[in-house]
């Protein structure tokens, strides 16, 4: 594969959560007002305590999921949450080379399976990543062009997120090989921010505070995102 | 070191080798196969497409480890006097140019009509997407899979 640009970052991260060594923006609390969080590295995440003191419980929970976003919407994460039918590479988030596609179970068609190339590993040999199972999201969990608030309600609904009840996703983000890629992407990949640890505190505490979604900055009315 | 024994083209093979040597390499440098080819190195050509335990992977990064105790079958094991269907549309219809692109693009094709032994165009366009031939032969490619699968 040709290398990657060093450093460089998804155009929703860009967007959204600035580049690896500046400082990540404060946290969004829902659009009400709140104590400052702590400052913390664009590399990194902030851990649940950070968030206690956010009175309110279901603020404190949109805050944590705004933070565990910063994973979702990462390249590593995105990549193979794609709305079409190829997942996409890079940091940059180009097109998967060689042109793959889903298949009918999302590990590709025969002759070009996921797995045909990607092994349970990072290679020491060659940049193509690998970890077990390697496969796409299925096309109802698509996260690409999505906002948080709206992964935010697509990962708690069980028509959307596999039959997940909110346990497994706490499960999954915590402890699933495959997630647990985005934090040792091997080559030159960006990893995510902060650690799988970090990243699967942070959903437990969203799912403990109640599961609250941020609200969907397209709806004028301030409810949550249903789509 | 660690010893591996597995089956290639019906002959079982030990080999002592590092658990991460690409299978490619065990197959040309100490088996001895050389008609699978090394293109890229990185998974993105499709020249050193064999088949382990029936699946086609593609052998420059596939680690020997992955291999141990399953079956491979390369170029020279599709069939005992090259009479497989696909290597005789081949040859019928002139397929290659310089050829380093076939052992790989042959078994892609093989391992596609093996699960679909009547493809569509369409079909077989996103199963060899992966196989890339710097001649330019794609059209003849696809007539022959065509024409291997009885497919006018």
């Amino acid at each position: 594969m040709i290398p990657t640009v060093r450093g460089a970052c998804c155009t929703l991260g860009l967007l959204l959560f600035g580049c690896g060594g500046s400082p990540a923006p404060e946290a969004s609390t829902g659009g009400k007002e709140g104590p400052p969080l702590p400052p913390v590295a664009a590399s990194d995440l902030r851990a649940p305590e950070a968030f206690a003191g956010i009175s309110d419980t279901a603020e404190r929970s949109r805050a944590l999921f705004a933070e565990a976003s910063r994973v979702i919407l990462h390249p590593r994460c995105l990549n193979c949450h794609p709305a079409g039918d190829a997942p996409h590479q890079r940091d940059e988030m180009t097109m998967h080379e060689p042109p793959v596609v889903r298949g009918p179970e999302d590990k590709g068609v025969v002759g070009v399976e996921c797995t045909s190339c990607h092994q349970d590993r990072n290679p020491v040999l060659a940049r193509v990543p690998g970890a077990p199972k390697w496969h796409l999201a299925p096309k109802i969990m698509a996260w690409e062009g999505r906002s948080a608030a709206a992964i935010c309600a697509q990962v708690k609904d069980p028509a959307r997120n596999g039959g997940k009840s909110l346990q497994d996703i706490v499960e999954h983000a915590g402890h699933d090989a495959l997630v647990g890629w985005a934090w040792s992407p091997g080559a030159d990949r960006a990893p995510a921010p902060g650690s799988q640890a970090k990243f699967g505190a942070l959903v437990a505490a969203w799912v403990a505070t109640g599961a609250a979604c941020p609200p969907d900055k397209s709806d004028k009315s301030g409810k949550e995102a249903t789509r | 070191m660690t010893t591996f024994t597995l089956r290639v083209n019906g002959t079982e093979q030990k080999l002592d080798v590092d658990p991460d040597m690409p299978l490619l390499w065990a197959l040309r440098d100490v088996i001895g196969l050389t008609g699978t080819k090394f293109g890229c190195g990185q998974a993105l050509c499709g020249a050193c497409v064999v088949h382990l335990n029936g699946e086609p992977v593609r052998a420059c990064v596939t680690p020997i480890r992955r291999a141990a105790g399953g079956t491979v079958i390369t170029i020279e094991g599709l069939s005992p006097d090259g009479s497989h269907p696909l290597q005789k549309a081949w040859v019928e219809l002139g397929v290659p140019q310089c050829g380093f692109c076939q052992s790989g693009q042959i078994m892609s094709a093989a391992a596609l009509l093996a699960k679909k032994p009547h493809p569509t165009d369409a079909e077989i366009d996103e199963s060899l997407a992966g196989n890339l031939c710097r001649c330019g032969t794609y059209t003849r490619i696809r007539a022959a899979v065509k024409k291997a699968s009885g497919t006018p």
